[in-house]
């Protein structure tokens, strides 16, 4: 199972090294991961997505993750109430005469061109992956030159509902 | 405060350095011994150490694997950090297979490596490695020191996080400018920031009141003991709570000494080469209350036939063990010693708990299946040479082994009645361990008998510290139990490989005798039991280290033992009827 797990770390040199090297010792795949400071000096967080096989090895990998002295904190956060994102830049063939058709498939999307040449023009997409997904294939035909995604980014709603189905990954569960 | 203060004061002396900084700071941290060997990275340290003489000593090693495990063997007997020093390069990958030995047993080390200087750092300059990716995944935490200004911290920081919660190794990587540089001011004294690193000491009282509860209803509890007791200290509170409510206690390898082998409700040691009576107790029990072990693979046997009708209790300070191997009904999370105060006290209402019909159905499984061998008129039985040991030590000796069939057997007959007296290689299987651990434990315990118990193979990779047991006069006793075979694997391919007994055999061998007296200690070749009994009260006698060939029975094999890929209770060479 696909899960988001964000980490606030504090930023010090190899804390990076450190989480995807423990991944990889425990045998996790990371589908994507992304860096980036905090609102607080010297604390960073990472979004992580990985592939779990089970409840018992997602609970070992946040258990190993939270036993890093530079790791502050450790959230699944999959099935709470998230803001999700992911930028992608893509470069598409195209000639003049088809920008017209690719601005009208891209417009629904909200996605804008942010550069133009001779034989390709470079599209600009924000939102949740699936989205970006969905952008890519009927950009496909046209003839995709390049790809660049950042992996995802997320945090918790302002606001949680009450669930009864709450997965926390405690001892005290 | 500014050093030009001080100026004046210090005119006739060298100015201070990073290097002197760092021999101050390990003496404020308590520590009396360095366990080092001196190279191009580290010579400002070493400048500083000799500046230091008569302030902290220092042991120079004949290699860096023999000073780490001899650190290792000082922190299992002290509790307290072992210091390691080692150059840049070389020296710092040397230790490696330590500091992982360290990591797997939770023994608390900390380790500094001279790195080359900042400004060349990444260019791989002359014995330049990468030593903080290479010990990222087997220390608890590194850190590379980026200036004097951070030592102090770092220093504070290193030691606290090897000695507290779970203890490991830790690294500190100097560069060479850092150890070399002037102090321009005199550092301000500095707290610990932890924030991402704070361990759980205070068990849940609300999951302790659930164990006690459990406790009342089993018909069959099991306690399982390991080195978490050791580091927590808690043997005697331990041996309180089996004794007054009447569990039996298992212990693991590594917690041999836990509690006292000759009590009416130990089962002895558990596992693939444990006594049958405490693998059918694990396997039968109803409550398994583990304290501070975390089920290795050695211990549980195949997964799916560990414990299956017990209800399980782990007391561990790192919670990542809980659940990581067998599923916890009872998770917590705590200090071992914590954990019994609160249980002794909880329990202290209850009526003494008896379990008179599973005490029993257990002592039969003693009588019927005790540990056993056959004894040889002719030659030497290794397991008898052990017990001949625990005699003329009244059982009260150190005792460090290496790894293999002579661990077991150790393990197995040197019925330990005491804690810290047990310093072997488990987690990792490191040989090797055992000859250079002994002289760390000596070096801690200078009064107490240490025996090595080390294999011919084991001890002929790091029986170059001879020289620091010859230049300190440590009255070491190594004991070789020679089989002239890698006993273990030579076992493994008897049983497990057809027969093959592939490059196991150890052809040619040095005169042990003579290589002990090449490095001035007294050694001895017995090949029969007679001689032995004659000779071993004269060389517990002597006030001096001695090496002691003991030639005994190849083929030997240790028993009981649960092969791989099977359950607790298949065990295999259990004592016939």
């Amino acid at each position: 199972m696909k899960r988001i797990i964000t980490l606030t770390v504090q930023d010090r040199s190899g804390v990076l090294n450190r989480v995807t090297g423990l991944l990889q010792r425990r045998q996790f795949n990371i589908e994507s991961i992304s860096v980036g400071p905090t609102e607080t000096e010297g604390v960073s967080k990472m979004t992580l997505v990985v592939e779990v096989g089970d409840g018992q090895r997602l609970e070992q990998v946040t258990k190993q993750l939270n036993k890093q002295i530079d790791v502050l904190k450790v959230s699944d956060i999959t099935d709470k109430a998230i803001v999700v994102r992911e930028l992608a830049l893509i470069k598409v063939a195209s000639s003049s005469q088809l920008r017209t058709e690719i601005h009208g498939i891209i417009d629904p999307f909200r996605a804008d061109i942010i550069d133009v040449s001779k034989d390709s023009l470079a599209v600009q997409i924000t939102g949740r992956p699936e989205k970006i997904d969905a952008l890519i294939e009927l950009l496909r035909p046209f003839g995709i030159k390049e790809i660049a995604r950042t992996g995802l980014t997320a945090f918790l709603r302002g606001y949680q509902p009450q669930v009864n189905e709450f997965t926390a990954y405690s001892l005290s569960k | 405060m500014k050093v030009e203060a001080k100026l004046e004061f210090q005119t006739s002396t060298a100015p201070k350095t990073g290097a002197d900084l760092l021999i101050d700071l390990l003496i404020k941290e308590g520590v009396e011994t360095l366990f080092g060997y001196p190279g191009g990275a580290v010579l400002p340290i070493y400048d500083a150490i000799y500046r230091a003489q008569g302030r902290i000593q220092h042991v120079l090693f004949r290699h860096e694997q023999g000073m780490i495990h001899a650190a290792e063997g000082y922190a299992r007997i002290t509790g307290k950090p072992g210091v390691v020093i080692a150059t840049s390069g070389p020296g710092a990958t040397n230790l490696v297979t330590g500091i992982t030995d360290a990591m797997m047993d939770s023994l608390p080390l900390v380790v500094f490596t001279g790195q080359v200087a900042s400004t060349v750092i990444g260019t791989d300059a002359f014995q330049e490695a990468d030593v903080m990716a290479i010990t990222t995944p087997i220390t608890k935490h590194n850190y590379q020191v980026r200036s004097i200004a951070d030592l102090p911290r770092i220093v504070k920081e290193a030691f606290h996080i090897a000695s507290t919660g779970r203890p490991g190794p830790v690294l500190v990587d100097i560069p060479k400018d850092i150890s070399a540089g002037i102090l321009t001011e005199e550092p301000e004294e500095v707290l610990i920031h932890l924030p991402g690193y704070q361990p759980t000491i205070r068990p849940n009282p609300f999951q302790i009141k659930k164990l006690v509860d459990s406790l009342s209803k089993a018909k069959k509890p099991v306690i399982l003991s390991g080195a978490g007791v050791l580091h927590a200290k808690a043997s005697a509170e331990l041996t309180a709570f089996a004794e007054k409510h009447q569990i039996p206690v298992v212990t693991t390898l590594l917690g041999l000494g836990t509690f006292p082998a000759d009590s009416p409700l130990s089962l002895g040691m558990g596992g693939m080469h444990g006594t049958y009576a405490a693998n059918m107790a694990l396997y039968e029990s109803d409550l398994l209350i583990n304290f501070g072990a975390r089920f290795d693979d050695r211990l549980t046997g195949n997964l799916k036939h560990f414990a299956p009708n017990a209800k399980v209790a782990h007391i561990d300070i790192d919670p990542a063990e809980i659940g990581k191997n067998v599923p916890t009904q009872i998770p917590i999370v705590g200090d071992a010693k914590e954990a019994l105060i609160q249980l002794i006290d909880e329990t202290a209402g209850l009526e003494a708990l008896e379990h008179q019909e599973w005490l029993e159905h257990l002592e039969q499984y003693k009588q019927d299946y005790p540990l056993w061998y056959q004894h040889d008129p002719h030659g030497m039985c290794p397991q008898w040479l052990i017990e001949a040991i625990h005699k003329i030590t009244g059982g009260d000796a150190i005792v460090a082994t290496d790894v293999g069939q002579h661990q077991m057997w150790a393990a197995q007959y040197y019925n330990f009645t005491k804690p810290h007296r047990w310093i072997t290689s488990g987690g990792l299987g490191t040989m090797g361990f055992g000859f250079p651990a002994a002289i760390g434990a000596q070096m801690a315990a200078p009064e107490s008998t240490v025996v090595a118990i080390v294999g011919d193979g084991g001890f002929q990779m790091t029986l170059q510290e001879l020289s620091v047991v010859y230049e300190r006069n440590l009255p070491i006793k190594i004991i070789i139990v020679n089989n002239g075979a890698l006993g273990m694997v030579r076992q493994w391919q008897e049983l497990l490989h057809g027969n093959r007994i592939s490059e196991s055999i150890l052809h040619s061998q040095p005169d042990f005798v003579k290589l002990a007296e090449s490095y001035s200690i007294r050694g001895y070749k017995i090949d029969n039991q007679e001689d032995l009994i004659a000779k071993l009260p004269e060389i517990f006698a002597l006030n001096e280290p001695v090496l002691v060939d003991c030639r005994v029975i190849q083929q030997e094999k240790v028993f009981p033992m649960i092969a791989p890929g099977k359950g607790l209770h298949e065990m295999i060479g259990v004592k016939p009827q």
